[in-house]
């Protein structure tokens, strides 16, 4: 009988006793509100798999990147790119790190106007622009960085000691 | 992945149940559907969100524009919603101040 030539186990992440189920999962789509579900679904099934994340922070998660992904799509489609958004997702010892990339206009994250209060009746003229206060709302680190040749928003969702789950 | 939208009449509203994920993709289906039914007169409208698995920011903006369009026509648009991740989204947004929200359709429709 041949001996089957076995491969070497995948290397652990460093630093961790927890099995890291995957490392980095990157996926591109095409940017068509259709496909905003399915990075949705890639999301929550990854973070399915990391039990330091209870199910209320991975709604959390789904919905800031959904409201990503959301955002880079209309930027697409505001310059007519037939260009894919990426994400990119990380799991370590930290907690889980999603990436989207787009390569739109650009906008300024601090330039966003501010919606008059809830009381005012003129509130009502906003339909929009909620996306970005939700997503910082939600996750626990939000970096975005625009520039003419795009935009990348980094989301971080923590694991916290009270998040563990038995 | 589809958008269920269920109408029925309970006296003087109308109910809008809705089923499924609201987002980039489904709302302009759920903003149509609003917009027909104040086109057709309705204008006390309740938005049942119980069947609702996912809801975005582009959800949130077709109940703004909804309440705005039924209010031009002095009517209401209100909900139906006892999911916490869904009404989480209200109260983050501060939109809890803007809808009033209910626990059930019977609720909403009292009196009608």
């Amino acid at each position: 009988m041949p001996r089957s030539t076995r491969r070497p186990p995948a290397p652990r992440a460093p630093g961790s006793d927890i099995a890291v189920v995957a490392d980095v999962v990157a996926l591109e789509i095409p940017a068509r509100a259709e496909f905003v579900a399915l990075a949705r679904l890639v999301v929550s099934a990854l973070a399915a798999t990391d039990i330091q994340l209870a199910d209320e922070r991975i709604d959390d998660l789904k919905l800031a990147v959904s409201e990503a992904c959301t955002n880079a799509i209309e930027a697409h489609d505001s310059v007519s790119t037939d260009e894919r958004v990426r994400m990119r997702c990380r799991a370590d010892e930290r907690g889980l790190e999603v990436s989207i990339e787009d390569r739109g206009p650009g906008f300024d994250p601090a330039g966003l106007p501010d919606h008059p209060p809830v009381t005012d009746p003129d509130r009502l003229k906003f339909e929009r622009g909620l996306g970005i206060p939700l997503i910082r709302a939600l996750v626990d680190e939000v970096e975005i960085t625009s520039s003419q040749g795009g935009t990348a928003v980094r989301l971080v969702m923590l694991h916290a000691a009270d998040d563990i789950v038995d | 992945m589809d958008l269920g939208l269920d109408v029925t009449e309970r006296g003087k509203h109308t109910v809008l149940s809705v089923h499924g994920e609201v987002d980039v993709y489904t709302a302009p289906k759920f903003r149509e559907r609003l917009i027909e039914l104040v086109t057709e007169g309705k204008h006390q409208i309740v938005v049942d969100l119980d069947g609702v698995d996912f809801l975005d920011s582009t959800g949130l903006g077709v109940l703004v524009g909804g309440l705005k369009r039924l209010r031009s026509h002095d009517g209401d648009l209100t909900l139906v919603c006892t999911q916490s991740r869904i009404l989480k989204v209200f109260e983050i947004t501060g939109l809890t101040k803007v809808f009033a929200i209910h626990a059930s359709v019977d609720e909403a429709t009292a009196g009608s």
